[in-house]
């Protein structure tokens, strides 16, 4: 008797085992999340609003009826455990294929960047990645959607002009520019040099070496050159030390420029007093009011589902990103759908959707993200769509716009960007595509 | 020269802030051999603890007692669970079992008080002070003073009390001091809940000048030349190895810097403790370590 059933049961396990999965109508978002480790702060905020707005789209029926579904691996912003989550990902889960990959983090995104083009799954490099990538027909599954670092640089020196009186006025200005001691600091070197060059502007470029949390020379050194403007180029903690260690070598917070990366009210917040007056770039305002934050609040977070383990940080620097990052890749999906029918579909779909993305004021009123998102125009050659950026400065307690959307120079930065991608496809062996003939 | 005499005093008072933390980890090298990794971690606990219970309404002083108590638990339970069995194993082991250690500090506190980073305000303003023509953090001044009086204080517990007696009985030779009724564990007890206080102390000083946050625990990489420069088992070493390597990385990154490329500050301190290894390897105050071959 214990014969037959055992081996019953082993039938009906066998049979179940050949049984192929049946993929759910459900598309799915692999999470190289970070919620523990030096950037959490970031990590959490971040994918906070990322997933939030995933299940903003849900509880209104999806993509076209296909439901959004996401997994999280543990990355603690350490580069071999993302290539480790990568690959546990990619394949999709259960059976819903996997759209993107969105690591936040420069260095998971280099060490997956020849992986994402190889298994044709898009990377998503939200204001951050290489500036190169920008072009489209060497980097096909690379985005660095919104703004690439030269163009951030751009930006603020293009809104320096404009405070001064014009471009003109930048001529025989000081401009310092205080970057942390990684690739990612490094990046914009070279091109705030070209800058000077065309402006006139002097420039002096201090490396504050990783972490950060000692910069007493760096800043000794500012004084001394007392320069017009500082533009800091920071992460994590060398952020709040920068703003302390100015107020401490009499430098005003409000000569101040920070970058995308040193935005946050987590950059601004521990350094106190110091920071009030501190002016910054975003792409993604904080705050609450956009209706897309609303439905969010009344859909998900009142209901008791939101993602944020601290309710206060709803509508904050980094929460706001992670709902940008969302739209973005949602929007990506529907265009996608448009064209390859309304189903899951494949990396490779997805990122005809990313290349053919289109953000008008008219879509992103419907969105309720007018304001939040900026206008985004994509195509083969351009994967960063946009390049503007807004200023917001502190006010001790909270971040307050202070300008509208300031271009970057795109077609100052364009043939550099294609200089670089040449290079890079040169080494690699890579035949660009022809973006005239894709469609 | 006003600006090197700026930049000189300026990595004084820097180098004092490292001597906070590396105060820590002499005092438990001192009295057990062993290099106490978690060292940054419990300075990393302690601070989101205080400022944890700040935010939660809980008034300066009592924060700072409750904070002591759980360093003092935190230092009891690691006494049990971790050295007490591991009691005669080689320092290697301990010291393995240190960085496990830090592992896991790290984790609980994060899990217990959130990822979020924190501001934390002492009251002590910063703005710069001008005096004889030189502009000094007030800040900085007040935690040079803080330093003085933490190591005054650990001197007199070494030296004029029974607790001290006992302790400097151990790290002399932790065999004969058991043989004449010191008991280990307690002294090794008594050490770790001092460097949680000294955790405790340099948590709030750190913490207010880099806000309350995972980095925290990073602190640990510029005590390690103070530490070879000052000697594992000295206070007074580890004050005086802060100062030095304070002052030299701050004029070697402002003078060095333009020549030979920025960001020299992290690894110049360590240029400096190879050298004091190749010349003096128990650093300037430390006890030579003499064995019978």
């Amino acid at each position: 008797m214990f014969k037959r059933t055992f081996a019953g049961v082993a039938l009906a396990l066998a049979a179940t085992a050949f049984i192929p999965v049946q993929a759910a109508n459900e598309q799915y978002f692999p999470l190289q999340s970070y919620r523990v480790g030096p950037y959490a702060a970031g990590g959490t905020g971040f994918f906070g609003g990322f997933i939030d707005y995933l299940k903003y789209v849900n509880a209104n029926g999806g993509v076209n009826g296909v439901k959004l579904t996401w997994s999280e691996c543990e990355t603690e912003y350490v580069v071999e455990k993302g290539v480790e989550c990568y690959e546990r990902l990619k394949k999709g889960l259960n059976g819903a294929p996997a759209a993107a990959t969105n690591p936040l983090s420069v260095g998971i995104a280099y060490a997956t960047l020849d992986r994402s083009t190889a298994d044709k799954l898009p990377l998503i490099t939200i204001n951050h990645g290489r500036t190169d990538s920008t072009d489209g027909s060497v980097f096909p599954y690379v985005f660095p959607l919104q703004l690439n670092p030269y163009s951030e640089v751009s930006a603020i020196v293009n809104w320096i002009g404009e405070q001064s009186g014009g471009a003109a006025q930048l001529k025989g200005k000081k401009i310092v520019t205080l970057y942390h001691g990684s690739p990612y600091g490094k990046e914009t070197n070279e091109v705030l040099q070209v800058l000077a060059d065309k402006y006139g502007f002097e420039l002096t470029l201090i490396e504050v070496p990783h972490p950060g949390n000692e910069q007493q020379s760096q800043w000794l050194n500012i004084r001394r050159l007392k320069p017009d403007w500082v533009i800091l180029r920071g992460w994590g903690v060398m952020n709040p030390v920068a703003l302390k260690t100015a107020q401490k070598v009499g430098f005003p917070a409000n000569r101040i420029i920070g970058n995308i990366w040193s935005n946050s009210e987590e950059d601004a917040a521990p350094a106190g007093a110091a920071a009030k007056g501190f002016i910054s770039i975003t792409t993604h305002p904080s705050g609450t009011g956009f209706p897309v934050l609303q439905g969010i609040k009344a859909q998900v977070v009142d209901k008791g589902e939101g993602d944020l383990a601290d309710p206060k940080r709803f509508g904050t620097v980094y929460y706001n990103l992670g709902v940008v990052n969302g739209i973005l890749n949602v929007e990506a999906l529907r265009i996608a759908q448009e064209k390859f029918g309304q189903q899951p579909l494949t990396g490779e779909q997805v990122r005809w959707g990313f290349e053919n993305l289109r953000l008008d004021d008219a879509r992103l009123e419907a969105l309720g993200a007018k304001g939040l998102v900026q206008p985004l125009q994509l195509s083969c050659a351009d994967h960063e769509g946009g390049g503007a950026v807004r200023f917001q400065h502190w006010d001790g307690e909270k971040w307050n716009l202070i300008s509208d959307w300031v271009q970057a120079d795109r077609a100052l930065l364009r043939p550099i960007i294609e200089a670089s991608a040449r290079k890079y496809a040169e080494e690699k062996g890579i035949t660009p595509r022809d973006c005239s003939k894709e469609g | 020269m006003e600006f090197f005499f700026e930049v000189l005093i300026g990595g004084l008072l820097a180098g004092v802030m490292y001597s906070l933390v590396a105060i820590g980890f002499v005092l438990i090298y001192k009295a057990s051999g062993v290099f106490n990794f978690a060292q940054g971690a419990m300075v990393l606990f302690a601070a989101l603890t205080f400022v944890s219970l700040l935010e939660r309404g809980v008034p300066f002083w009592a924060a700072f007692a409750v904070t002591l108590a759980l360093m003092v638990a935190l230092a009891l339970l690691i006494e049990r669970a971790v050295l007490r069995p591991l009691v005669n194993r080689s320092p290697i082991t301990l010291f393995m079992a240190t960085l496990g250690l830090s592992y896991v500090i790290e984790g609980a506190a994060q899990a217990l008080w959130g990822a979020q980073v924190h501001g934390l305000e002492l009251g002590i303003s910063d703005e710069p002070l001008e005096l004889g023509g030189l502009l000094l953090s007030q800040f900085d001044l007040f935690a040079a003073a803080t330093a003085a009086v933490l190591v005054i204080a650990l001197s007199l517990l070494f030296n004029r009390t029974r607790i001290g007696l006992a302790l400097r009985a151990v790290a002399d030779d932790p065999l004969a001091a058991q043989a004449v009724g010191v008991r280990l564990q307690r002294v090794w007890a008594v050490v770790w809940a001092v460097a949680g206080f000294v955790g405790l102390v340099a948590g709030l000083l750190w913490g207010a000048r880099l806000g309350v946050q995972f980095s925290l625990s990073l602190v640990v990489l510029k005590a390690l030349p103070v530490l070879i420069i000052g000697g594992f088992t000295s206070v007074s070493g580890a004050i005086v190895g802060g100062l030095l390597v304070g002052a030299s990385e701050k004029l070697a990154e402002v003078y060095l810097g333009p020549w030979i490329g920025g960001g020299l500050e992290n690894w110049f301190p360590y240029v400096l403790a190879l050298l004091f290894l190749l010349v003096r390897p128990a650093g300037l105050f430390g006890e030579r370590a003499i064995e019978r071959v």
